[in-house]
């Protein structure tokens, strides 16, 4: 995989040149990136957390691939407009969306959990690559309207087995349309290798549908920022899509309901650990810039706030009405809406 | 103050129940929120559950190797003063009603899927009319299937000791209401009628997993003991080094089980439904722990007591694509044929589909295993364990048979039978094999007049 990725800092912090891309963040933005890693560690790992203590139904852990988010979503301007899946909680931080947020939906108290316009950030989408045909109207939108915007779009390398999503391609390659696929291929679909799912590199899919395809180290945020504000910039000035693979690792489980163990082996964990995306800033970070320890320990602390404030926030989210679920299907009331919230109340009187 | 507890929540969406494989703190011990506690293994995977509270533990819930309820107690932590975080109210919910608190995915126990319209394989050849027995059932409202109704209405049902097979559904569509529920529960009830599969086993596999053929695989192949494999690996060891096992068995004309299938096959109730020998069987086994009910026993060392089940779980042991599971179907003493078919049809239709609840494996009373699907006469099998007796379903062939002093073709089936000897003897094993022997030869007196 070495030629062919895009890396600006090695797994162990060493900087790496590369002839397309040079990293053009100062110390105060690197630690910027460093703290938003942590942080997103941190709430995932109170999330799984809450999730084994019986708070939460569900969570997708993303631990492994924070510099993959952290990266794209930072190189993201305030106008442009994120779509993305169930697993993308540090593109979320980045929006600004407040943890709490994040966990509604996890916990079933809504079916959605924050105002997709307030962040520029759509609602996560589980249903497997559905999100990629909407960022690409949505692309296509902004189009239309002229506007110096780009949409950003994350799926797996699971889901871009789908069918809508080769069709998403298609379009945006037609329409020329202002949208980045940020493919973060963590190696597992569930339980199936990508080794399973395609028979080469998926970055260069792109070349079928005739637009350009990057891989880049999905472990290396300054990397991942650089190719993600290139590939924007190109988007918001008319140059059409790029398929951006983000090469990186999913270091937990799928989601909290299933188990990693009875499909990969140990071995592969450890050498994607030494790969770990923070780490390697981390070295970088005390090297280069002289961050001392003690920056590092505020960096924590303000995790572990953040972490603690997300656990009230949570046991204190009530479940809402059952007839909640119509409200916001449609605009105005519609017939069918209303049959169902119908239904739906005559179904608890029959409970009582 | 009192001891805040953590009740073992579902980790697993839709689990029951949990494994405890190791504990990471002991009675006294200072926690941390977070600190993890204890390992458990579900039937999805093994878990580590970190503490929601901070303080110090002051009781464990059951040992290494004690399976847990899901909303039982698990650990008390005394907290300081201060206080940790309250327990949300999923748990509480959880706790306070004994079930788990079922967030999203597919509940806790499935209702049975609508039946395929697949035709059963392999069936036996159609006999020339000769005695077609009328319709051995009673009255049914509607064509075979599970009944459409809401959950609330089964839990109301289930409550009052309704069979729904028997409502007539006012509702739209035929949808049976909490009002048809009540009319029913003004009448008295009657029993209802049924449908069924055997499945199949692909042939180059080892306990549902894929094994490679001689030119391709490996010199020595290594074979993981894992999930269903180690689970029946570990079932069997248990069975075969705890219980005693005896066998006896008996070849039976099933002449008249063949022909009443056929007829009932062309009548509009069975019409789609997989109608097999299975549902025949399992109806005279269910009648047979009806006339012998020690057979339908558990022999409790521990407590050294035999425990006799005045109910029928009817596990039926299914080669899915994972392997060897035995669901069962519950209550089966209270089904007729045809509810005997819709539930056999529907749980082996979750066992090929990989969606049997770890429910539907709990709590088997008795059980069938129809190895007439692989196109043997018979088998020796091993008990599950905590049961007395397996039945093994050879297949049903047309052999010679003494007919007065003529040798006729007939159709029989042999029929073998393990049993726990330590407290059923060959006596009570034999008259109750014979039973079901007599039952699968003249079957429709039986399923009239159970």
């Amino acid at each position: 995989m070495a030629d062919e990725l895009v890396q600006l800092l090695s797994p162990e912090g060493q900087r790496v040149d590369h002839p397309d891309y040079e990293c053009s963040l100062d110390d105060t933005a690197i630690l910027g990136l460093y703290r938003d890693m942590v942080i997103v560690r941190r709430i995932c790992n109170e999330a799984t957390a809450l999730q084994r203590q019986g708070q939460l139904a569900l969570w997708a852990p993303v631990q492994g691939q924070e510099a993959a988010q952290i990266g794209s979503g930072r190189a993201l301007a305030p106008g442009d407009f994120v779509f993305p899946s169930y697993r993308e909680h540090g593109v979320a931080w980045t929006r600004g969306i407040p943890p709490a947020d994040m966990l509604r939906i996890f916990r079933a108290t809504e079916t959605g959990g924050w105002d997709p316009q307030r962040y520029h950030c759509n609602l996560p989408t589980i249903v497997l690559g559905d999100q990629v045909p909407h960022a690409v109207g949505y692309a296509m939108g902004i189009q239309r309207d002229g506007a110096e915007e780009a949409a950003m779009v994350f799926f797996g390398d699971g889901a871009s087995s789908q069918g809508d999503v080769m069709e998403s391609f298609v379009w945006a390659a037609s329409f020329m349309a202002p949208v980045v696929f940020v493919l973060q291929n963590n190696q597992w679909a569930i339980s199936e290798p990508t080794s399973l799912q395609t028979k080469i590199p998926l970055y260069r899919r792109a070349d079928g549908f005739g637009f350009p395809g990057v891989r880049v180290d999905g472990n290396d945020v300054l990397a991942v920022y650089e190719v993600s504000r290139r590939a924007l910039e190109r988007a918001r000035e008319g140059g059409g899509p790029t398929l951006i693979e983000a090469y990186t690792y999913r270091m937990g489980a799928h989601t909290t309901s299933d188990d990693p163990t009875r499909y990969r082996v140990d071995a592969e964990v450890e050498v994607w650990r030494h790969r770990d995306p923070i780490e390697r800033v981390k070295a970088l970070l005390a090297r280069e810039h002289a961050v001392r320890s003690s920056t590092f320990e505020e960096v924590a602390a303000e995790a572990e706030a953040i972490a603690q404030a997300l656990r009230a926030d949570v046991l204190a989210m009530d479940a809402p009405p059952a007839t909640d679920m119509f409200d916001d299907v449609y605009a105005e009331p519609h017939p069918w809406t209303e049959a169902g919230r119908a239904e739906v109340l005559a179904f608890a009187e029959e409970a009582r | 103050m009192s001891p805040e507890v953590f009740h073992l929540p579902d980790v697993g969406e839709g689990l029951v129940e949990a494994e405890i494989v190791a504990w990471k703190v002991a009675i006294g011990d200072t926690i941390a929120l977070n600190q993890p506690l204890v390992d458990i293994e579900t039937a999805k995977a093994t878990v580590e559950l970190p503490s929601p509270y901070a303080g110090t533990v002051t009781a464990l819930h059951g040992a290494v190797g004690d399976v847990v309820e899901v909303g039982a107690p698990l650990v008390e932590v005394a907290t300081a003063l201060d206080g940790s975080a309250p327990l949300g109210e999923l748990a509480e919910t959880a706790a306070s009603t004994g079930r788990p608190a079922v967030l999203v995915g597919y509940g806790v126990a499935a209702d049975a899927p609508v039946a395929s319209r697949r035709r059963r394989r392999g069936a036996p050849d159609s006999p020339p009319a000769a005695v077609v027995p009328p319709t051995p059932v009673a009255p049914v409202s509607r064509v075979a299937g599970p009944v459409r109704t809401t959950p609330p209405v089964r839990l109301y049902a289930k409550q009052h000791g309704v069979d729904l097979a028997t409502v007539t559904g006012t509702g739209r569509e035929g949808i049976v209401t909490r009002a048809d529920v009540e009319r029913a529960l003004a009448r008295p009830a009657a029993p209802s009628a049924p449908r069924t599969a055997p499945a199949p086993a692909p042939a180059t596999s080892l306990a549902g997993r894929p094994v490679a053929s001689w030119s391709e695989g490996p010199l020595e192949e290594h074979i993981p003991v894992r999930g269903v494999l180690r689970s029946m690996a570990e079932a069997m060891t248990q069975s075969a080094f705890s219980t005693p096992q005896a066998a006896v068995w008996v070849r039976v004309d099933a002449t008249r089980t063949v022909e009443l299938l056929e007829s009932l096959r062309q009548r509009p109730a069975f019409a789609g439904s997989r109608l097999s020998p299975l549902a025949i069987v399992a109806m005279a086994v269910v009648d047979g722990a009806r006339r012998f009910p020690a057979i339908n026993s558990t022999f409790d060392a521990a407590a050294q007591e035999v425990v006799i089940r005045r109910r029928v779980n009817l596990g039926v042991a299914a080669a899915t694509p994972r392997g060897l599971i035995v669901p069962n179907v519950k209550a089966a003493d209270t089904l007729g044929l045809t509810e005997m078919t819709a539930a056999l049809s529907a749980l082996v239709d979750a066992a090929r589909a990989g969606t049997t609840t770890p429910e539907a494996m709990l709590h088997t009373t008795i059980t069938i295993t129809n190895v007439g699907p692989f196109a043997v006469d018979g088998a020796v099998p091993i008990l599950p364990p905590g049961t007395s007796a397996i039945l093994a379903v050879g297949q049903v062939a047309r052999r010679p048979w003494v007919v007065g002093d003529a040798v006729v073709p007939r159709h029989t089936v042999d029929l073998s039978m393990a049993f726990d000897h330590r407290h059923v003897d060959g006596a009570l094993a034999s008259a109750f094999i014979a039973h079901v022997g007599r039952f699968l030869e003249d079957p429709a007196p039986a399923l009239i007049a159970p």
